[in-house]
């Protein structure tokens, strides 16, 4: 099976704080690829490394065959044309309509006149289901809404890979059903890649074909999702089910809590 | 006491590597291949939102700065009898100076915390990574027609507010103190040179144009993506800019009429 995405031996820091110590990790073409882990650990970093926004201190991180941190400038924005990320925010550009929005990649990248823009707009909404909020701005829409939206304009080049970073954060459970439903399907119609990125273990392994567990600066554990929930080392435990005790540590700082009440330096 | 050398120490190196990005954030935003049917219809927008939405505060400041050099000068004239001087005394102050110094000060509250606010919210909300993730460069999608639309409209605007103080001047001197309207007219225009008078100063509101939008523009895309950072951003963009325009006032006052 040909690999769309590969990391190897990836060392990340930012500034002083080590996130990734060689972490490593495949994504196959076609395949719905989850990355779990706890918060804080850097997974929306991950995603700005596969996209080249940030370079990594050392290894390799190649997509589609490209050594994304040796690309030149215009390799590399020539390379992001054929991948699309959803932001956790949705990042919907605040002075233009839903429908502008969806538009943007087009009216970027392609010479298409505008009645064929409109008519791919008009797909890509009905796809989320948007289609009639399309001369909304973006302040007028809910918060799973504009992450629907945000979702059309990322699909309207059709691109190879997508990379989700936490898509279910912060919906209610209708619209993270519809998200989960839209990342399979769309996925499944048009043969895209999809990387997803997210703490929701339950509504993300119901759809990955294969997951990594991130913890500890590297990957911890991976496999399809059956085997990750027959997995029983301690960490992957802890994680699938929500422990508050165990490897991961829930408290940040590691100082003795008693001596740090009677009087610690400050 | 090392605590404090090293202190020093990175702020100047902090500051250095400050300056070096606004250079090359400078240098990868104008230089490129000119895309006109993208960009011109960005840039009048900006114009627009920088320029024709300032020109109520420019005008405005501009009519009543005029109107009290008109009434101050007529005070201290009149008692030398040199009340025709009156027309000179108030073009050469507002073309010289107060046109290009205080549409700077007043472009850099205006217009200057605006673009900072917009470009560093526009950094939380992360749409300027989005632009990149989208392969678009933000350089030159964002910051290039900001930087143009306040370098173009700015020195118009300078324009605006010494025109329009001149005829405040006009209206309190000669409207209200009764100086005579001929001779302010005639002795202004044979007192102010062309190019002197008008076109240092627009040089100079050129100059003040380009450091008070490029600090705008550098505070917003260094943005700590946080309330509390941009709202810094926002304070710091108008005190550097204000302190640099009145800086570089001085400067550039010595370099033109100094010797």
């Amino acid at each position: 099976m040909t690999q769309l995405v590969e990391l190897k031996d990836v060392h990340f820091a930012h500034g002083d704080r080590p996130l990734y110590n060689g972490l490593s990790l495949t994504v196959p073409k076609g395949k719905v690829i989850a990355v779990m882990g706890p918060s804080g650990i850097g997974k929306t970093t991950l995603l700005k490394l596969i996209g080249g926004q940030l370079k990594p201190n050392k290894g390799s991180i190649k997509v589609a065959g490209e050594e994304v941190p040796k690309l030149s400038r215009d390799k590399l924005y020539e390379l992001r044309k054929r991948m699309s990320m959803l932001f956790q925010s949705g990042a919907l550009f605040t002075d233009m309509s839903v429908f502008d929005n969806v538009a943007f990649p087009l009216r970027e990248h392609t010479e298409l006149p505008e009645n064929i823009i409109r008519s791919v707009v008009l797909m890509k909404l009905e796809a989320v289901g948007l289609r009639g909020a399309r001369d909304l701005m973006p302040s007028e829409l809910s918060g799973g809404m504009a992450r629907r939206a945000a979702l059309a304009r990322a699909i309207a080049l059709d691109p190879e890979l997508i990379m989700y970073d936490e898509p279910f954060a912060g919906q209610d459970p209708i619209s993270m059903g519809v998200i989960v439903k839209l990342i399979k399907s769309l996925n499944q119609s048009l043969g895209l890649t999809s990387i997803v990125v997210s703490h929701d273990v339950k509504e993300v392994l119901s759809i990955a074909d294969y997951a990594y567990v991130i913890a500890d600066k590297k990957v911890v554990g991976e496999g399809t999702p059956d085997e990750l929930r027959n997995n029983d080392t301690d960490i992957i435990k802890q994680f699938l089910q929500g422990n508050a005790d165990g490897p991961v540590a829930f408290h940040y700082s590691n100082d003795d809590f008693t001596t740090d009440l009677l009087g610690g330096e400050k | 006491m090392s605590q404090f050398f090293e202190n020093v120490g990175r702020r100047v190196l902090d500051s250095v590597a400050g300056i070096g990005f606004a250079l090359a954030m400078f240098v990868s935003a104008i230089i490129g291949k000119p895309q006109p049917r993208k960009s011109w219809p960005l840039f009048i927008k900006q114009m627009y939102v920088v320029g024709v939405l300032s020109m109520v505060i420019i005008i405005v400041s501009g009519l009543f700065i005029g109107m009290v050099l008109g009434l101050q000068g007529y005070t201290i004239l009149v008692d030398y009898g040199a009340e025709q001087s009156l027309g000179p005394m108030v073009a050469l102050s507002l073309l010289r100076e107060l046109g290009p110094v205080v549409t700077g000060l007043l472009f850099a509250g205006r217009a200057g915390s605006a673009l900072t606010a917009e470009i560093g919210l526009m950094k939380a909300t992360e749409q300027l990574s989005s632009l990149e993730m989208m392969a678009v460069d933000p350089l030159r999608r964002v910051i290039a027609p900001r930087f143009w639309a306040g370098l173009i409209s700015m020195p118009l605007l300078a324009l605006m507010f010494s025109a329009v103080g001149i005829y405040g001047g006009y209206l309190v001197g000669s409207g209200w103190l009764g100086v005579d309207e001929g001779a302010f007219w005639s002795v202004m225009q044979s007192a102010v040179d062309w190019r002197d008078d008008l076109l240092n100063g627009v040089i100079k509101s050129i100059v003040f144009a380009f450091v008070v939008t490029w600090i705008a523009l550098y505070k917003g895309y260094r943005a700590v993506p946080t309330s509390a950072g941009i709202s810094a951003a926002t304070t710091s963009t108008v005190v550097t800019a204000s302190l640099a325009v009145l800086g570089l006032d001085f400067i550039l006052t010595a370099i033109m009429f100094g010797g």
